[in-house]
């Protein structure tokens, strides 16, 4: 669905490892999380909270929230506004987040 | 009021678009009135739009029984009314009403709360509801996730919450399928008696109505006198936090904090005499989460996604005002601060009165005469 440009590719960035949904990818260093899930060819991060339609990054810029996904354990983290490190866990979210350590009722 | 399709004339004309106006305009167009909905714009204060969502029974009547029964009548009245709303609008307000808790944090305040509910319940002729006390397990087995300082609480089952903003929209769209006329942007500036009705003056335009209705909330104080009522509210801020959307883990409101229907947390109840100033601040938003946070301390991983403030419509003794002028028969006042409690009552019970001409006795003692100098004496 989104291709890297051609002159980015070739840049020579260094490489990252990081890991989505507990799957190996690579990711180039300076990109955000949510480019790096594009590159990665998943262009959907997230499941909404009330419908369950899927999401994907959207503003790139801070300010839609769409591209919410749990890095290193933490929630609702907004993919576009960090940077992808080395070693980093990438977890496509899948509608609300819990409250830690407390049931979920039904 | 410069619309085309602006009506001339109406037997019935509500003022003000808030929950008290729609509930009691959608009364009216359900029971075949010919209904006009007057509505200010985008500038209002609207309480409507900025509350909690409770219905809320627990605590309330203290010092005048009458309030106590009506906020009863409603509560028992909502799973009925939630229903009618559903089925003429196909709107779902998410009612849920299998109690609520009123959280204690200590010894002191349990003990404190115990024996303002028995003085509540004991005053002479108040109709009585049970109210359980709860200790630490009990509370625990309910809502998962309480503190160490939650050392007890008082449960009654009548009281629920539901979505506030989809009730508004519920009872304009009921009242639009029943045939009402809403005006918006139709600020009520000046109401004058007149031989048979009122006319109503927004503006350039200008409306007769055979009867009014003034719910127009913190608006009530300047239009009442002009027929001849009085309505001396003021404004109370009440700032709410809302936290990020988690998964259910609340199944019952407690006053102060509750899980709506969608996930969303909220925690409210704070109560100022700030005038007209709907902004928040830091202090009283501090009080709150901390609050909150010794009820549920795993809350301080979950993030604030925002907070506003809105102005409550406070009566001198916090009870409702309800009343039919004496000097112009047909203009009534409406005006509380339980705009959700007391939706169902409004619409099914006070829009019929309201039509037939009386209030009722049950409903006596809110007339504004009891702020009268000589009966307070």
């Amino acid at each position: 669905m989104f291709k890297m440009l051609p002159e980015v590719a070739g840049s020579g960035a260094a490489l990252l490892n990081v890991t989505i949904d507990g799957r190996r990818h690579a990711a180039r260093e300076g990109d955000s999380v949510a480019a790096t899930l594009f590159a990665a060819g998943l262009p959907s991060c997230r499941t909404t909270p009330v419908t369950g339609v899927p999401r994907g990054p959207y503003c790139m810029m801070g300010v839609c929230f769409d591209c919410l996904v749990v890095i290193d354990g933490r929630p609702n983290q907004q993919g576009c506004m960090v940077r992808v490190r080395d070693g980093m866990v990438i977890e496509r979210q899948q509608g609300a987040r819990l409250v830690p350590g407390v049931v979920e009722v039904q | 009021m410069g619309k085309n399709d602006m009506p001339r004339s109406v037997d019935i004309a509500v003022i003000g678009g808030g929950l008290v106006g729609g509930a009691i305009a959608y009364g009216l167009a359900r029971g075949g009135r010919d209904v006009a909905l007057l509505d200010e714009g985008d500038v209002a204060y609207r309480a409507s739009r900025g509350n909690f969502g409770l219905v809320w029974v627990q605590g309330k009547g203290l010092g005048l029984v009458s309030y106590g029964a009506w906020t009863q009548l409603s509560a028992r009245r909502w799973p009925e009314f939630a229903r009618l709303l559903g089925e003429d609008t196909g709107i779902d307000v998410s009612l849920e009403q299998r109690g609520g808790f009123h959280i204690c944090l200590s010894a002191t305040e349990l003990e404190h709360r115990v024996s303002t509910l028995r003085r509540l319940l004991d005053q002479p002729g108040f109709e009585r509801y049970r109210f359980d006390v709860l200790d630490r397990a009990a509370i625990a087995a309910r809502l998962p996730g309480i503190g160490a300082e939650v050392v007890g609480a008082t449960f009654t089952t009548l009281d629920g919450h539901l979505n506030p903003l989809r009730l508004l929209r519920a009872l304009h769209a009921g009242f639009l399928g029943h045939g009402g006329k809403y005006l918006p942007q139709c600020k009520v500036e000046r109401v004058q008696p007149e031989a048979k009705g009122f006319v109503l003056t927004s503006g350039a335009a200008t409306l007769r109505s055979a009867k009014i209705v003034l719910a127009a909330g913190l608006g009530n104080a300047s239009l009442a006198p002009q027929a001849g009522l009085h309505a001396p509210v003021r404004p109370q801020r009440g700032q709410i936090i809302v936290l990020e959307r988690v998964r259910r883990f609340l199944d019952y409101p407690i006053a102060t904090v509750r899980q709506t229907d969608e996930g969303t947390v909220m925690i409210g109840d704070s109560q100022e005499e700030a005038g007209f100033d709907e902004t928040v601040g830091t202090a009283v938003l501090a009080t709150l989460a901390s609050r909150a946070l010794r009820i549920f301390p795993a809350l301080a991983d979950v993030r604030v996604n925002r907070t506003w403030a809105a102005l409550r419509v406070m009566s001198p003794d916090g009870f409702p005002v309800y009343d039919q002028s004496r000097t112009f028969p047909g203009a009534f006042v409406v005006t509380c601060h339980s705009g959700v409690t007391l939706a169902a009552a409004h619409a099914l019970e006070l829009a019929p009165r309201i039509a037939a001409g009386e209030l009722g006795s049950d409903v006596r003692a809110f007339s504004s005469e009891r702020f009268h100098v000589q009966n307070a004496a």
